[in-house]
This record gives C-alpha cells, sequence and structure tokens, in this order.
C-alpha cells in the first residue's frame, strides 16, 4: 500500500471541507464570545469594590489554570446534572469562549492599564459617567494597541478547536478521525486536517497584520 | 440664613477646616478659604505646598480627609441626611460637580477625537444636548478661542497652544459656573503662552466665571486676578490683593518666594 493515495485524498476533500465550515464557525463564534467576556472581566476586575474585583480575579486565575479540555467536558457532560443542557456546539463554543475569555482580559488589562491618568481625570472633570468614559473615552484608546496581542489568541483558539472532537462536534478533527476509522487510512484525512490548518493560520495572521498596519497610520491621527 | 435669601450672599467655593492628608504626610492643613462669585482668585507657591491639591480636591480628583468643602451654597464633600452631613453619594457629587470645569497642566485631550468632537463629547452624553446644538455650541467655543480652522484636527496635529485652547473650549461647553486652571501654561513652549492667556483674558471679562488658577505667570497674576493667595506647607500663607502682595508682601515666606521666582525671570 503506497504511502498517500491522492484519488482517495481528493475523495474526502469535500468532506472535509464542509467540515472545516464548522471549525470556522466555532473559532469565529468562540472568539466574538472571549472578545467580549474578556473585555467584561477587564473592566469587572478594575472595579474599586472588592467584591466585584476579587471574585472576577478568581473566576480568571481559575479558568486560566484549568485545562480547556475538562472546561469542555465540564460544560458538556456536568451541566446537564444542574437542568442545563447544551448541544455540542453550543457547549464547545461557550468553553472556548470563556477559555479564551480569561487570557483576552489580560490584554484588555494591559491595554486600561496604559490609558493616562489625565483621561481618567478629564474624563471627571467633564462630569461624564463611568459607562461613558469608558465607552467613549477610554476602551476606543484601549483597544487597539492589543488587537495583535488578541489576533494571536484568535490563532491560538483555533487552533485548539479540534478538541471539540471530544464531545463530537463534527468540525474537522472528528470528521477526519471518523473519515479515518470508516476507511482504515488516516494519513490523508489527517495530514490535511494540518494542511488547513497551516494555510487558515498564516491567512490569519497576515490578516492581523494588516489591521495592525492600518491602525498603526490611523493611530498617527488619533 | 435660609435657604432662599443666602445665596446671594454666599461665597461660591468654600473651604471649611480642609484637611488633606496621604498617611503621615500633611498636604493640607486646616484650609479655610472663601472665592466669591465672579471672584478670580490665583494660587501660588513653591512646588509641593499644596496648591494643586485645593484644585484636584474641588474637582473631585481628590477625596478629602477633614472639613468640607461648599460650591454655590451647596456642600461638594458631604450630603444632608436628616440633621447631619454625611460623605456625598456617587449622584451627589455627579450633581455637585456639574458646576465646576478644570483645564489640565497638560491639556488631557481625548487624542482619537477631533477639535470639535472633544468639545461636543460631554454636552451630548451629560448634559443631553441634541447633537446640533452641542456642535453649534462647540463651533462657538473654538471660534472663541481662535480655532475657528481647526474643528476638525485632532489633538497631535495642534500645537501645545492650541490644545489647550481647545481644553478651554472642552470645559467650557458644559457652561461651569467655577473654573480651575491648573498651571495651564506650564507645560507651554514660551512663545505659545500668550494665547493662551489671552484666551483666560477673554474668559474674565466675557464670561461671568469664577476662576481659580494656579499659576506661576506671576506677572500675569498681577494683572489679572482680584486677589492672590500664596501657599507655604499646606496653609496659606498670606493673601491679599495682587498689588499688596506683589508690591509690599508682609510674611518673611512669601518675600523670599517671590525674590527667588523673580531672580528666575
Amino acid at each position: 500500500m503506497e504511502i498517500w493515495d491522492w484519488g482517495y485524498a481528493f475523495e474526502i476533500l469535500p468532506i472535509l471541507a464542509r467540515a472545516s465550515i464548522i471549525t470556522v464557525e466555532a473559532t469565529i463564534l468562540g472568539f466574538a464570545l472571549a472578545a467580549t467576556l474578556g473585555l467584561l472581566f477587564a473592566i469587572l476586575r478594575m472595579s474599586r469594590s472588592p467584591w466585584i474585583s476579587v471574585p472576577t480575579a478568581g473566576f480568571v486565575e481559575f479558568i486560566r489554570s484549568t485545562p480547556l479540555l475538562i472546561q469542555i467536558f465540564f460544560i458538556f457532560f456536568v451541566f446537564p446534572e444542574f437542568g442545563v443542557n447544551l448541544g455540542a456546539m453550543t457547549a464547545g463554543v461557550l468553553a472556548l469562549g470563556l477559555h479564551y475569555g480569561t487570557y483576552c482580559s489580560e490584554c484588555y488589562r494591559a491595554g486600561l492599564a496604559n490609558i493616562p491618568r489625565g483621561q481618567w481625570e478629564a474624563s471627571t472633570a467633564l462630569n461624564l459617567s463611568g459607562f461613558h468614559t469608558f465607552r467613549d473615552v477610554i476602551i476606543p484608546q484601549a483597544i487597539p494597541p492589543v488587537i495583535p496581542a488578541l489576533g494571536n489568541y484568535f490563532v491560538a483558539l483555533f487552533k485548539e478547536t479540534p478538541l471539540l472532537s471530544a464531545i463530537a462536534v463534527l468540525e474537522l478533527m472528528q470528521t477526519a478521525k471518523i473519515l479515518g476509522s470508516e476507511n482504515f487510512r488516516y494519513t490523508e484525512p489527517i495530514t490535511l486536517v494540518g494542511l488547513f490548518f497551516l494555510v487558515f493560520s498564516l491567512v490569519s495572521a497576515a490578516g492581523i497584520r494588516r489591521l495592525e498596519y492600518y491602525l498603526s497610520l490611523r493611530g498617527g491621527n488619533a | 440664613m435660609t435657604e432662599t435669601n443666602g445665596a446671594a450672599s454666599m461665597p461660591m467655593v468654600r473651604f471649611d477646616n480642609v484637611t488633606k492628608s496621604y498617611g503621615a504626610l500633611t498636604v493640607l492643613d486646616s484650609l479655610d478659604l472663601e472665592v466669591a462669585a465672579g471672584e478670580k482668585v490665583a494660587i501660588i507657591g513653591p512646588s509641593g505646598s499644596g496648591k494643586t491639591t485645593v484644585l484636584r480636591m474641588l474637582m473631585t480628583l481628590e477625596t478629602i480627609n477633614g472639613g468640607v468643602i461648599w460650591v454655590d451654597g451647596e456642600p461638594l464633600t458631604h450630603m444632608r441626611s436628616g440633621d447631619q452631613m454625611v460623605p456625598a453619594s456617587a449622584s451627589h457629587l455627579r450633581r455637585i460637580r456639574g458646576k465646576i470645569g478644570m483645564v489640565f497642566q497638560h491639556f488631557n485631550l481625548f487624542p482619537h477625537m477631533t477639535a470639535l468632537r472633544n468639545c461636543m463629547e460631554a454636552p451630548i452624553t451629560v448634559l443631553k444636548l441634541p447633537k446640533r446644538e452641542a456642535e453649534a455650541r462647540a463651533r462657538d467655543l473654538l471660534a472663541m478661542v481662535g480655532l475657528a480652522e481647526k474643528f476638525n484636527h485632532y489633538p497631535s496635529q495642534l500645537s501645545g497652544g492650541q490644545q489647550q485652547r481647545v481644553a478651554f473650549a472642552r470645559a467650557l461647553a458644559m457652561r461651569p459656573k467655577v473654573m480651575l486652571l491648573d498651571e495651564v501654561t506650564s507645560a507651554l513652549d514660551p512663545e505659545l503662552v500668550g494665547e493662551v492667556l489671552n484666551v483666560i483674558r477673554k474668559l474674565g471679562t466675557e464670561h461671568n466665571l469664577t476662576l481659580l488658577m494656579v499659576t506661576h505667570q506671576m506677572g500675569f497674576a498681577k494683572e489679572f486676578a482680584d486677589r492672590v493667595c500664596f501657599f507655604y506647607g499646606g496653609k496659606i500663607c498670606e493673601e491679599g490683593p495682587p498689588k499688596q502682595l506683589f508690591s509690599a508682601p508682609q510674611n518673611e515666606r512669601t518675600r523670599q518666594f517671590l525674590s527667588a521666582v523673580l531672580e528666575a525671570t
């Protein structure tokens, strides 16, 4: 038997292409959740009330210090014990978003910490509410500098989506495993999946660099 | 004194036995200071004398450790709860703070907004002005400070003096009763100081504002202020009309300070 069977590779390619849509979906939804939760965690952690900042910090550290795979299992298999039944895709996206949300929150925290004190003081002097200070003054300045770091987490999250195969989400890896076991040939599906991840990662990284460049241009004016 | 007839005679700003300390370091020691409505007070003194702290406490950027600050007849740092005075709630602070505006040494403009937008942000979000009205007000004020050509410039595209004039327009857009000027010319190149001082002169004549300014511009203080307060070691060491304080200071420390400053210029 030859090592690489082109015929088989082309036969499974459309199936993998379809599965890749699920992978990309999980990535985008998971990252959208992570980016949102991360900002929320970062802001709550800055709260002057220890009743808010301390539990948030504890939760963030807890999620960051436990494996994503366990969190995926927990949400999918343990939540139903408490009456929360989530589909595999939903559970997976939630776990990815939560886990990477804690990483993103550290990025945002760095960005928020870099805002000069004068910006906060000017906001107070103009009597802006806390909400408007964050929305109009602080966040628009804090986010652009941390976009490269957030972009790295986007790629990292993407590369972790194969973990969703553990709860049978029909993403790329799970599809490749099924194809492999049906045909007793793993070389082609696993290699193709690896290639897909490589290409998507490189394209994303290039996209992030462009975005960075664009932001640096805008930063010159702002 | 009743609430109704008291307001006319009441000072616009009153510090009543105000103390501020950081740990063991006392920055302001039992400060009593009254500023009448429309009065222009210059605060001078060596660095570390607590003069900037006076403005920062009034802007609620610093909390106080003792005493009460009053603005326009109402307590700023405290509020009435029955017969007692309790520390002000966030909403009380916001309400009273609305009467005060501040211009900073380092401008603190919002770098991601144009000059116009800098002046519109707070009127829209805080005063809930319709956008058109806020924009008209911002245009008028920017024109008043001589920046009619610069509406759509970002702060980084403006000189220091221009940025500081935008900061004046931004603070004025909130229609404060009291304006606090914290060393507003100290960060400027010497040739840009004049244009900012001209804006302050305009404020004095065209707007009925109560002004408190911390300044190192002795010449300007002498010409412009109604009263000068010399701070030393967290206390008002000497105060009086500028002519008297500058030409015939009573206190030895004032004399030393003034001669040191005059030597430098």
